[in-house]
């Protein structure tokens, strides 16, 4: 009996120990060590000890146990972070409403989904995953780090990330909710319009739960107000607990939101895809707003063809904190490619470059005092290349995070499935351009 | 006097900043001096290269630098003939979400005679910002149904489409596809399989009614009979049923690869399959066949979860490894530009730096029938080739000067001068 209770108290612990992200210790040996938030330490170690890097230093000896990897003639990096992606989540759009504040990409994360895998392959080791931008205000969106293999959805969250939201200006609200379905906004003056009508909304229900709270002191048997979780929502972003990435591309709307954070003291605000940017690059910066562009992407719809893939140099050479996003399954796996491209299209240096992919998107989530470099007291999430990763010759070797192997060219098996269905028969699934672009996902219904 | 030699000042004036706002292509005599020159199909040489009447008039370390050339200091700079994109929508779409402005794809599943290069737009604002980054010359393909019509070789630069036309066209088919196409279609494995097997009956049938269409209309040429019926349709298959006029077809999935490769054998046609994205599934069968074969893109997802992650990056090279003739495209419209950078994928992951650039030249050139005018630098061939500081894949390299059939194209673009209106705007924050 007592070794019932004993193995089932094991048992209990054990099943705990899985359910916690799992970290890892590893030495990475004589490495050029990309820190992107310092110099290039070519011939150098990285230890990592219990997820965290421990030191950077030439000749480390191995702690006893811990594993060794030799990063000789390769490149090390920290872990590429996406500040715009769809991938490990199962739904997209909740697009029944111009607003809907109230749910959160965190309730359908995937962890089977082998878009994770394909990502760690290209050196991806952290993704937002963002809500569509079929609503005006959308869902909330959540920071994951790609734990592939742990198979609970809760331990793909990266743990302490601040809270984000999708907001969304332009074409696609307008043609979800005006065209489908004859309500504001059916132009850019009802996506305004929707915007000050739900922060104001807002602002009454704060106002109106503070005026409760202080009357409920005096009086126990006060009415509070009624409660409302996209109101709730809305609520915390007046108060600067939850950072706004906003999908938008032209200029006049990228203008007329920085003006409606200002009439509503709001100062975390991240522009996506921001086509234009570059057209108002000072204003943007003058602000403080993130700006998360696309490469080259352009000419898909009307409010990006006057798009330049000069946009990224433009805005970083203007003071803006500019990253480079995916937003695509495809995409996700050469994210170091695309952050190269910005030395063809406007001449970044090598550090400009590599930060739109690693710092600044990081900044852009509130995540960067643990991970987007590599320095000492941060995260262990590192990629490692076989050449300079902004080459178009550079592979991808291994990726790790927090200290954990997620990809290894050489070990990995070619099936990197976590569930097979045996009654599957094989269909290939042939893409067209712009099928992986999931932004509109959940939507078809309306578009059809 | 005064007053007269004022206006025509100002008329200069106005002329020069007009020409300075919209900057035209130029031909001439241009040498290109002390560059190193990557002929893909020859020795790479340090020399000069001398461009007149559209072709390159001499070159080497030998050639001699004419008087009336304008010269351009190559020094430390390489020369390439320029990029061929095997399968691009270029000049037939301006934006993909806008229906009004693409032309790729007519009404009914059989319509051959629809000719791409009849709708390519000259002017479209893609054409110029997907030059400059060293793509001359583009197979534009329409699409979307069984026989979507036939496709065009364009060069990126002209007034009207024949100014284009590179000289090659190519009648178009999607093999009946078992694959799922993308991942919006949720039709049943049984559905699909349907599909593809309704798709073929009415390939067959077709090619028995060209067979009797070509039969009665060479009849009636030889003076036997009356002429067939008007059926443009039939007549556009023509070429292709005699094996005259070859075949571009569209197949991907490794089982569709195979039953082209038997229909191709059975029809006697004279074919180059594209897509392929299987290929490497079946690149013995592929090679075995002698079909040549252009393949993209290349930055493309695994056609199934299961597959390993880096397979499409690898197919090009698993298919020349197995002796498949092999080109690539881009499957672009806005961004052919990116056909550099799928070649350098393809390189990386097993082609190999000299195989990628000939699948993106020379390859190309030859499948189309054209390599004695383009697709490597040779004395006497037409002059269509660029100027770049370094490897094209690479994307820190700058692309300086491009060359199509002699002109010089203009150093401008849209995306180019926004980035030089915008880059430090004025007024900036305050007016």
């Amino acid at each position: 009996m007592k070794n019932i209770l004993l193995f089932l108290l094991v048992a209990c612990l054990v099943q705990w120990g899985f359910a916690q992200p799992q970290t890892g210790d590893l030495l990475i040996k004589n490495g050029t060590v990309i820190t992107v938030t310092g110099a290039d330490l070519p011939g150098t170690d990285v230890l990592i000890q219990k997820g965290k890097i421990t030191r950077i230093a030439k000749n480390i000896a191995a702690p006893t146990g811990v594993k060794v990897v030799d990063a000789t003639g390769q490149f090390v990096m920290p872990g590429i972070i996406d500040a715009h992606s769809h991938i490990a989540i199962d739904a997209v759009n909740e697009a029944t409403s111009p607003v809907t504040a109230e749910v959160w990409t965190g309730d359908v994360i995937d962890p089977y989904a082998i878009e994770i895998y394909h990502a760690l392959a290209g050196g991806v080791t952290a993704v937002h995953a963002m809500h569509g931008s079929a609503n005006v205000i959308g869902g909330q969106c959540q920071t994951l780090k790609l734990r592939y293999g742990q198979m609970d959805p809760k331990d793909l969250i990266m743990e302490g990330a601040p809270r984000t939201i999708k907001f969304a200006l332009g074409e696609n609200p307008m043609r979800v909710h005006g065209t489908g379905s004859g309500i504001h906004p059916s132009t850019r003056m009802g996506v305004e319009f929707v915007i000050r009508e739900a922060l104001s909304q807002a602002r009454n229900y704060a106002t109106a739960w503070t005026t409760y709270r202080e009357k409920v002191k005096r009086d126990p048997k006060a009415a509070p107000p009624a409660y409302n979780e996209r109101m709730e929502t809305l609520a915390a972003i007046l108060k600067g607990d939850i950072i706004i990435h906003c999908h938008s591309y032209r200029a006049d709307e990228i203008l007329m939101l920085m003006n409606v954070c200002k009439d509503f003291g709001i100062k975390k605000l991240c522009f996506q895809h921001v086509n234009e940017g570059y057209k108002v690059a000072p204003e943007l910066a003058a602000f403080g707003a993130g700006a998360s562009v696309f490469s080259d992407w352009w000419a898909y719809k009307f409010e990006v063809y006057y798009s330049t893939s000069y946009n990224a140099a433009i805005l970083t050479r203007n003071g803006v904190v500019t990253s480079i996003n995916s937003d695509d399954a495809e995409l996700i796996r050469h994210l170091y490619h695309e952050a190269a491209k910005t030395q063809r299209y406007g001449g970044l240096t090598d550090n400009e470059a590599l930060r739109l992919i690693t710092i600044n998107p990081a900044t852009q989530l509130g995540i960067e005092k643990r991970v987007g470099s590599i320095e000492v007291g941060k995260e262990g999430d590192i990629a490692i290349f076989s050449h300079h990763p902004l080459s178009v010759y550079a592979v991808p070797q291994m990726t790790i995070v927090d200290g954990v192997v997620r990809f290894d060219i050489h070990t990995d098996p070619a099936d990197m499935r976590l569930e097979v269905d045996p009654k599957e028969k094989i269909t290939p699934t042939l893409f067209r351009e712009g099928d992986q672009d999931r932004c509109m996902q959940d939507t078809e219904f309306i578009r059809q | 006097m005064k007053k007269t030699l004022s206006l025509a000042l100002a008329a200069l004036w106005l002329v020069g900043g007009l020409q300075a706002q919209m900057p035209k292509a130029r031909n001439g005599v241009f040498a290109i001096k002390n560059a190193t020159l990557i002929t893909v199909t020859q020795d790479t040489i340090v020399g000069n290269l001398v461009i007149r009447n559209g072709l390159i008039a001499d070159m080497g370390a030998a050639a001699a630098i004419p008087a009336d050339a304008e010269v351009i200091d190559g020094t430390g700079k390489f020369v390439y003939p320029g990029l061929i994109d095997g399968g691009t929508l270029i000049g037939l779409q301006e934006l993909r979400s806008i229906d009004l402005t693409q032309d790729f794809e007519e009404v009914g599943d059989i319509s051959p005679q629809m000719q791409a290069l009849t709708a390519v737009n000259p002017n479209s604002a893609l054409i110029p910002v997907n030059r400059a980054g060293g793509v001359t010359t583009a197979l534009t393909v329409p699409s979307g149904s069984l026989f979507p019509g036939t496709a065009a070789l364009i060069n990126l630069h002209g007034y009207t489409p024949e100014q284009m036309y590179a000289g090659f066209k190519i009648v178009v088919i999607e093999f009946p596809s078992t694959g799922r196409n993308g991942r919006f279609d949720r039709r049943s494995e049984e559905d699909i399989q349907k599909d593809a097997d309704k798709k073929v009956k009415q390939i067959n049938d077709l090619w028995d009614e060209v067979t009797l269409y070509a039969k009665i209309d060479s009849a009636h040429k030889a003076g036997k009979g009356e002429a067939p019926a008007y059926r443009p349709d039939l007549a556009a298959l023509v070429p292709v049923v005699k094996g005259e006029a070859s075949l571009l077809v569209e197949v991907n999935a490794a089982s569709d690869i195979l039953n082209a490769l038997k229909w191709i054998k059975e029809k006697k046609v004279k074919a180059v399959l594209t897509g392929v994205a299987e290929g490497w599934r079946v690149a013995k069968a592929i090679a075995d066949s002698g079909v040549p074969v252009i393949t993209g893109p290349v930055l493309s997802l695994p056609t199934r979860d299961s597959d390993r992650y880096d397979r499409p990056y690898a197919n090009a090279g698993a298919m020349k490894a197995a002796g498949v003739t092999v080109a690539i495209r881009s499957s672009q419209a806005e961004n052919v530009r990116n056909l550099a950078f799928n070649a350098g994928f393809a390189a990386a992951y097993g082609l190999g730096t000299q195989g990628a650039l000939e699948a993106v030249t020379i390859v190309p050139a030859r499948i189309f029938g054209v390599d004695k005018q383009i697709g490597s630098l040779e004395k006497g061939k037409v002059a269509t080739l660029f100027i770049a500081d370094g490897d094209p894949f690479e994307s820190k390299t700058q692309v300086t000067h491009v060359f199509i059939g002699g002109w010089l194209m203009p150093d401008d673009n849209r995306q180019l001068g926004l980035y030089r209106e915008f880059l430090e705007r004025d007024p900036g924050l305050k007016k």
